[in-house]
């Protein structure tokens, strides 16, 4: 059927997604649905394990917005065994956390996004003095604006086309007629997708000092892995001691001026051209689950400088709060997912959760199981499952953020945002969107990389002051546990809401669950007929070309997809899962 | 097409003196020195840039992330100047349709030309059913791509060994790439994820010499896997003098004494974390305070706790004084004589069976 179109691979995502639309009449988009294309099972290997060992396990699960699985687990483990951790290793995990919010907004940006909107090859017909004038003017204090700057950029751009091997650029939306920058601000964003991956190399070394390596640093239960020593003998050795203090307040410098310089005047700029964006991809269910503790070892939202709450049908001023241990308020469904329930529950909380997978093709799916050109919702279609709220799917990530900030009157949050809507002249509405989703990311990374600065100098006072504790180790051996306990570890990732759960049986893990940002967004449907976000935000998209996509793209990308993480859930027993696996 | 990464370095603006610096530089963390340096500098001054197709599948991309912070040389350079990276789903513009049409395209016009990149293990399990992009089973995607091909890279320990995702009970029955892939050259770069250099280096080294680098009877490269993180690390005169940290954040962390009380894995893993380090050299696990957790290895979720100390190789004074920690009987020396005796055995063995490997790419198979 000439209406159909399929995306897939969904590229500049992390793992595989698939997207399929209807195109109705009206040259919209009558209906869409995403399919999670790859499964792991990693629950169930953790099944058995050393729970200090857990956190290792599942920062496995993505290496985008790495070390974030692996803080919600440290927190998961020690909130089932009711273990403190020292004031520096609370500043310590939220230096380490802002640091990857801060990179990996601007890797999505640049790296991930904004070939959407921004077209490379028009790039080559700019004037350089128009591109160094728009740099001028809306970002004077960037260190390279010169004309000359963007000139070579395009020189080496013009080469590079002329040689006919495009590299990453192959086929991408060049000339397409949803593309709309003129060609000098074309110029200044190739120049700047450039500039963001030298960035990103540089930013992330906090995780490497704190952490050892990155991607994947490594973390503690009890704290922090690295010990501080600023003052005695092995100090120079130490991975925390005066000269990386130093090293680190200057990369967090160094992140605000490339947030404040090039990031915020980027978007800006690029956002101006699309003033459509703010009218599609709006969703209006929001959820949260907190993060930043600014005291340790206390997670509500006196503590939490991202907050905790839920917003149903955008009511902004009827922020609830969010109960993650009630069995009846957060569940998974899996009517559409390729899972099926052992004892044909409808929705299981992550503490009960048991699962197995199922996969089939939908009813009037077109091709066999191991190759396929067509699904459809009339059955399972996805490696995703569908995980609810009080009964309803849930956005979540940095529009999420933004809209339960507001809701509860969170100064960092509400101030920024109506200032930028008063700029661009937008009413509160516009921020539900597509764009909005987009500048809500852009907005809280002027905020973390602060955020770095402030945390580096938090730890050099507390320093100051007498304490050089980085780990607590009272409970680190498991007979201190109780016998039996569960738990959950929160976290904002930087895509949203994350939760680990936890069941420790005799020092073991007996169960373990996590529920995942992108597995709320990318959620399938469930029986009662509820949309998820993906699904939800494509319908009425206007598509110029339906042969080459690229406005669902912007709208899924807004997201900030990330598959692995999605995709990987499951828990049952061993036995169960290798009988499926060879039927 | 006849463009050498050379003029492709020079058109990007890299000077004739940067250049030379950057070949130097490659040569010396390759360990080649200044001969190899001039190589590397004729070798990228004659040949076209070479296309570089890379796939994903059962993975987390953290290979992806760890190549974007190679320093030496940066990864803008690597994927604007010296190879042509046609496709990799994680950053090309295009998708859907247009990523798949530039797939078929490169493997169409380069046949025998291109190399294959893989990030990520292979699911068997449910007919391969556990990843399918565009609608197909990984494998036979892989497979397809592969036939081609020039020669294979493995990135990571997913398709190295399976790592994450064949921990027991592994649940999607998944396998690293060679056991799907049999007629063609592959190296093995483990790591989770490996080092951004590591990475970059095989890179180079393949384009330079127009060979794969001499690998050990795993696939491995010898020049970064050939020695132990505990061989080379800046904490190992403690481990001699018996100076250890008995628990995390006590006065031995912070100290800098060694982790290997705190299970570091340092002494059992061939890696390059104490040599080339981490982002720039800036640091690496056991600097950092934590024990290596052996992720370069086989299998190095399924050997104990991370935290449990290695029995397999003993520090001085141990055989005496811990032995009942150990459940060791032997003395220390003969302990660590007997691991020695057989290293020097299975370095041996190593070394006979890769040099088989170490001849130029596209003449004829891989064992």
């Amino acid at each position: 059927m000439s209406n159909r179109i399929v995306v897939d691979p969904v590229t500049r995502i992390e793992g595989h997604l698939r997207v399929q639309a209807v195109l109705g009449d009206d040259g919209k988009l009558a209906d869409a649905y995403s399919t999670g294309t790859m499964w792991r099972g990693l629950e169930v290997i953790l099944k058995g394990r050393d729970p200090r060992d857990a956190w290792a396990f599942v920062e496995r699960i993505c290496g985008v917005c790495t070390g974030i699985h692996a803080l919600a687990a440290v927190r998961s483990v020690e909130d089932a065994v009711g273990w403190k951790i020292p004031k520096n290793a609370n500043i310590i995990r939220n230096l380490i956390n802002a640091t990857l919010y801060t990179q990996d907004h601007v890797t999505h940006f640049y790296q991930l996004h904004a070939l959407d909107w921004v077209d490379v090859v028009s790039a080559l017909s700019a004037d350089p003095r128009e591109t160094a004038a728009i740099q001028a003017k809306i970002s004077p204090h960037h260190q390279f604006s010169s004309v000359g700057y963007f000139s070579d950029i395009q020189r080496r751009l013009k080469d590079f086309v002329a040689t006919g091997q495009l590299s990453i650029f192959k086929n991408g939306y060049w000339g397409h007629a949803a593309m709309k920058l003129p060609p000098a601000v074309n110029l200044l964003a190739t120049a700047h997708y450039l500039e963001a991956l030298d960035f990103q190399r540089e930013v992330i070394k906090v995780h490497t000092i704190l952490g050892g390596k990155n991607p994947h640093p490594n973390y503690l239960c009890g704290g922090v892995p690295c010990p501080i020593n600023v003052s005695d003998s092995g100090s120079a050795g130490n991975g925390l001691n005066e000269v990386t203090l130093n090293y680190i307040r200057d990369i967090a410098k160094m992140a605000i001026e490339f947030v404040n310089n090039v990031y915020i005047p980027d978007l800006k700029a690029v956002a101006s051209f699309y003033p459509d964006w703010t009218k599609v991809g709006g969703y209006k269910n929001f959820l949260c689950f907190g993060d930043f503790p600014e005291i340790e070892n206390v997670w509500d939202n006196k503590s939490l400088q991202m907050p905790m709450g839920a917003v149903l049908n955008g009511d902004l001023k009827n922020v609830m709060p969010v109960n993650v241990r009630d069995v009846n308020e957060i569940q998974e469904f899996v009517d559409h997912s390729w899972f099926r329930y052992a004892n044909g529950k409808k929705g299981l909380h992550p503490w009960q959760g048991d699962t197995i997978p199922n996969y089939e093709l939908p009813k009037g799916a077109e091709g066999t199981k191991t190759k396929f050109s067509w699904l459809t919702t009339d059955g399972k279609y996805s490696w995703v499952k569908a995980p609810r709220w009080k009964g309803h799917a849930m956005e979540v990530g940095p529009l999420a953020r933004l809209a339960v900030g507001i809701g509860l009157g969170v100064d960092w949050i509400k101030e920024p945002a109506l200032a930028l809507l008063k700029e661009l002249n937008l009413p509160v509405e516009a921020a539900f969107s597509t764009l909005g989703r987009t500048a809500a990311r852009g907005l809280e990374t002027i905020w973390t990389s602060q955020k770095m600065l402030q945390y580096v100098n938090d730890l050099t006072a507390n320093i100051k002051a007498g304490d050089e504790a980085a780990a607590n180790m009272d409970k680190w051996e498991p007979s201190t546990w109780p016998k039996e306990c569960k738990g959950v570890g929160l976290c904002e990732a930087p895509r949203g809401a994350l939760g680990h759960w936890c069941v420790i049986k005799d020092g073991r893990l007996a169960n373990w669950q996590a529920i995942v940002p992108t597995t709320w967004n990318a959620s399938p449907r469930s029986d009662d007929g509820e949309i998820a976000p993906f699904e939800a935000t494509l319908r009425g998209t206007p598509i110029a070309d339906p042969v080459r996509p690229v406005e669902i793209l912007r709208t899924i990308h807004s997201f900030d997809p990330c598959l692995a993480c999605a995709s990987h859930l499951y828990t049952a027993d061993g036995k169960e899962i290798t009988k499926v696996v060879s039927e | 097409m006849a463009e050498t990464q050379y003029q492709a370095l020079r058109r990007q603006g890299v000077s004739r003196r940067s250049f030379l610096q950057f070949c130097s530089l490659t040569a010396a963390s390759l360990g080649l020195g200044s001969a190899g340096a001039a190589d590397i500098a004729k070798a990228m001054q004659t040949k076209p840039r070479v296309p570089v197709v890379w796939l994903h599948g059962l993975e987390c991309t953290c290979c992806t992330e760890s190549f974007v912070r190679s320093y030496h040389p940066i990864a803008k350079d690597i994927v604007l100047s010296m190879v042509s990276l046609d496709y990799d789903d994680t950053i090309m513009a295009a998708a859907g349709q247009q990523a798949e049409e530039a797939l078929e395209d490169t493997i169409e016009k380069y046949k025998g030309e291109y190399i294959v990149c893989v990030e990520g293990s292979v699911p068997l399990g449910n007919e391969g059913t556990f990843c399918v992009p565009t609608g197909e089973v990984f494998k036979n995607k892989l497979q397809h791509v592969a036939k081609n091909a020039k020669a294979i890279i493995g990135w990571g320990s997913c398709a190295a060994w399976g790592c994450i995702n064949t921990a027991k009970p592994n649940p999607s029955n998944s396998v690293p790439i060679n056991k799907v892939i049999h007629d063609k050259p592959i190296v093995m770069v483990p790591g989770c994820p490996p080092i951004p250099e590591v990475m970059t280096g095989v890179l180079t080294y393949i384009l330079t010499y127009d060979r794969l680098p001499p690998l050990d009877r795993q696939g491995r490269p010898k020049m970064f896997y050939g020695q132990r993180i505990h061989d080379k690390c800046y904490r190992r005169g403690h481990f001699d003098a018996g100076q250890f940290a008995e628990k995390f954040d006590d006065e031995g962390a912070k100290k800098g004494y060694c982790l290997y009380k705190l299970g570091c894995k340092g002494p059992t893993t061939y890696a390059s974390c104490s040599t080339l380090r981490w982002n720039e050299g800036l640091s690496w696990p056991v600097q950092s305070g934590h024990g290596c957790i052996g992720c370069a290895e086989n299998n190095f979720f399924d050997k104990g706790s991370f935290y449990d100390h290695e029995t397999t190789v003993l520090p001085p004074g141990w055989g005496g004084i811990e032995a009942t920690v150990d459940k060791v009987g032997m003395g220390m020396m003969a302990v660590v004589g007997v691991a020695a005796a057989a290293h020097i055995a299975a370095s041996a063995v190593v070394q006979a069976r890769s040099s088989s490997n170490n001849k130029h790419i596209g003449e004829g198979k891989h064992e």
